[in-house]
């Protein structure tokens, strides 16, 4: 195992740095316009989204009132750098959990590949994954950002691959008798009757990368985990706490916001049964 | 020459069904098929052969493998054995995409539960089979609208299905399969979940549109009135087997063996009397039972 890693390290060491690179530069850019905006207008950026998720004007004021109370905290700067880590580290669990939920789904060798591996993927410590990790690409952002993918992608897939099972095969069988290619049964059929359940994977897949912040900072990542990392190196439950009700004002507001979105577009189908 | 063509078509469902063919072909029958080889024998060397223009009416009770063989038309299902030719076309030869062109062109279907598409509006799931085909949208929508109101939902066009009660839903499945023009309408079972007062509108509705259009149905249904009323033809299945083929009249009055003359007596008798219709004979409850008192 470790003779693997060191040859990682050794031979491909470049590719892996190329790799870690160009995921900075996302993450730095990102990272770079949130902090960068004045709070205002990320306080607006944030009831304007929860007023498109959830048409509910009360819901945009209470999402608007959470995020000022993180910057109440003092910890603004932080709350940002975690935003931006959790907005690649889901957008990379979305680009390849999405197709992979999708493959389970339709063949069943996959899954029988797939499934065993998320749960490895989910009870592995990450420590475990965290030492090569940091091995390959450095210690700081990106290693974190790759174990929170890691931890975090799992339910996506789970709930993919299950909502597009659960479609009503009379809808779909209607679909390829009208003459629809596999694409446009996954498109037209497949994932919009599968959505509630990939909105709910993505809900879940956010709040699980949430939990991951303070084993992010371990190795180097910034942000609000520093903060509670800090309360517990210097003995300071204070900051400890101050830093824990940040990432459950964060948790808060992502949860609120998905889950109102996937109620909305439950709603809709609710009647149909 | 017949517009569809059904030679031969033996169906098997199953883990090995070209094993349990040869099984069949050395005489085991459907019961020994499913003991010992745990295989359902669906379809029996069914030939059939529709003419353009006909309402070709499949019937027989549960399980009897009519669905099944309504799904070979567009190859919903695929034989074990046999062939199916649509207008001289060899349905099973086609590769995917000639599959996919062969039911956007020629056969239409509408299902027992709908299957509309629940996150869409009416006009979209009329709308749908053009859609499939690439037309544009305003052009589709037009059309889609045409037939809406033909099948008597003007104004429903941006309902959803599940705000709509079952006769409507079936409605927008009639008025989406009508809507891409195609020669053939396969109808499996389309009025089978209605109510009895439903069904006879859609009945009518669907004998007006035959009137006027003249399309190739085959239609689905385990309801001889049904059968009687709308098909030019009937074909009666049993355990997968054709018993009995030929025009209303003659299934009525010249049942092949005694399962049709049960099928066609337990319709007829009970018309006599009145609202036990429904019950198959023997189970009416108006007969008096044994009782311990008058015995």
């Amino acid at each position: 195992m470790n003779a693997a890693v060191d040859y990682l390290v050794v031979s491909h060491g470049d590719a892996f740095q190329a790799f870690a690179d160009s995921l900075l530069v996302v993450l730095v850019w990102i990272e770079r316009g949130l902090r960068g905006a004045p709070p205002a207008v990320v306080l607006l950026a944030v009831a304007l989204l929860a007023l498109l998720a959830g048409r509910s004007l009360r819901l945009a004021a209470a999402m608007a009132a959470v995020a000022w109370l993180v910057g109440a905290l003092g910890l603004w700067d932080q709350a940002m750098q975690t935003i931006a880590i959790i907005l690649v580290s889901v957008g990379i669990a979305v680009v390849t959990g999405l197709p992979l939920g999708v493959l389970s789904a339709r063949y069943r060798p996959v899954r029988a590949v797939v499934v065993p591996f998320l749960d490895l993927m989910q009870t592995i410590p990450s420590f475990v994954y965290l030492i090569p990790a940091a091995m390959l690409f450095g210690l700081g952002k990106v290693p974190a950002i790759l174990a929170t993918v890691v931890y975090a992608t799992p339910p996506l897939v789970r709930l993919t691959d299950l909502g597009i099972r659960q479609v009503d095969g009379a809808v779909a069988e209607a679909a390829r008798a009208f003459g629809a290619t596999r694409g446009q049964v996954l498109r037209g059929v497949e994932l919009p009757l599968a959505l509630p359940s990939i909105m709910q994977g993505l809900n879940q897949t956010t709040m699980m990368a949430l939990s991951m912040v303070v084993i992010a900072s371990m190795i180097g990542a910034r942000g609000v985990g520093e903060t509670v990392l800090l309360g517990l190196q210097r003995g300071d439950p204070g900051e400890g706490f101050v830093g824990g009700l940040a990432i459950v004002l964060l948790a808060i507001a992502f949860d609120r916001i998905t889950q109102a979105y996937g109620q909305r577009l439950q709603a809709r189908r609710g009647l149909s049964g | 020459m017949a517009l569809i063509e059904l030679d031969g078509v033996t169906t098997i469902f199953g883990r090995r069904p070209r094993r349990a063919l040869d099984a069949v072909r050395g005489g085991a029958g459907k019961a020994a098929l499913l003991a010992e080889w745990g295989h359902t024998l669906a379809l029996d060397e069914v030939s059939l052969a529709i003419e353009a223009g006909q309402v070709f009416v499949l019937m027989g009770l549960s399980g009897s493998g009519k669905s099944t063989l309504v799904r070979h038309v567009n190859r919903l299902v695929e034989p074990t054995a046999g062939h199916v030719r649509v207008d001289g076309v060899d349905v099973l030869a086609l590769d995917r995409a000639g599959l996919g062109a062969f039911r956007r062109r020629m056969v239409a279907m509408v299902f027992q539960h709908f299957g509309l598409l629940p996150h869409r509006p009416v006009i979209e799931n009329v709308a749908y089979g053009l859609a499939i085909r690439g037309e544009r949208r305003a052009a589709r929508e037009a059309k889609a609208a045409e037939w809406i109101a033909r099948v008597g939902l003007a104004g429903y066009e941006r309902h959803y299905p599940a705000a709509l009660s079952g006769g409507m839903q079936q409605r927008v499945g009639l008025a989406r399969a009508l809507a891409v023009e195609t020669p053939i309408l396969l109808m499996d079972e389309p009025f089978s979940a209605l109510d009895p007062l439903t069904r006879a509108e859609l009945q009518d509705l669907l004998a007006d549109l035959q009137r006027d259009h003249g399309r190739t149905i085959v239609f689905v249904t385990h309801d001889l009135d049904e059968a009687t009323r709308l098909g030019d033809r009937i074909a009666i299945l049993r355990d997968g087997v054709v018993v009995q083929e030929g025009t209303p009249a003659d299934i009525l009055e010249r049942p092949a063996d005694d399962h049709v003359r049960a099928f066609v007596g337990a319709i007829h008798r009970p018309r006599r009397a009145g609202r036990d219709a429904a019950r198959p004979a023997g189970q009416s409850p108006s007969r008096p039972l044994a009782s311990p008192s008058a015995g």
